[in-house]
């Protein structure tokens, strides 16, 4: 049984089909962001990532010295469905840590 | 039509959905629809302390538009399928 699949990147989501299998960074709604393996997704962009790693940042302002504390907390999952109304961007990771 | 199919396939396993409002509920997977809506049995509040709002409940119906993550199990469906089927996917349109 042989599968003809078009290999021509011609739309933004054919972009993202390159990055199957691929470790990606999703940047999502509520200041979350994802680290993780894609699996599949589709024109939603729902997907399905393997061996995430999910960074929610939160900024406290301190009552006396206004100053701005921004957290970060992190956790992994093994095996996660995103789903895509959440989703902002999608990207190769991008290496700053 | 992928992700309904791959639910499908999921019914039965026990799953982790989160919800926009962080709220977070395990359970068995029970059905699935097109809306991808899910329906769970045998539900478990994550955080019960923190939630105390279902303590009672063990059957739910999840609108499909209000979850933001549903943590799987990891051997659940053969990823392969899965990287395969994503690349076939039509595209928008």
């Amino acid at each position: 049984m042989s599968v003809e699949e078009d290999a021509t990147v011609r739309e933004p989501l054919d972009l993202i089909r390159l990055s199957i299998e691929e470790r990606i960074y999703v940047k999502l709604r509520s200041d979350r962001e994802l680290r993780g393996k894609l699996h599949a997704f589709d024109q939603h962009l729902n997907m399905i990532l393997g061996d995430v790693e999910e960074v929610i940042t939160t900024v406290e302002i301190d009552d006396e010295t206004y100053e701005e504390i921004v957290r970060t907390t992190k956790r992994t999952l093994p095996f996660l469905f995103v789903r895509g109304d959440g989703v902002i961007l999608v990207s190769p990771p991008l290496r700053t840590t | 039509m992928l992700f309904f199919s791959y639910f499908k396939d999921l019914v039965g396993q026990e799953v982790t959905v989160e919800l926009k409002n962080d709220l977070a509920i395990r359970g068995t997977l029970h059905s699935v629809d097109q809306y991808l809506n899910i329906k769970l049995e045998n539900t478990k509040v994550v955080d019960q302390d923190k939630y105390p709002h279902m303590l009672s409940v063990r059957n739910c119906f999840i609108r499909g538009s209000v979850v933001r993550y549903v943590q799987l199990p990891k051997d659940g469906v053969d990823v392969d399928l899965l990287h395969d089927a994503a690349r076939r996917e039509a595209r928008g349109g």
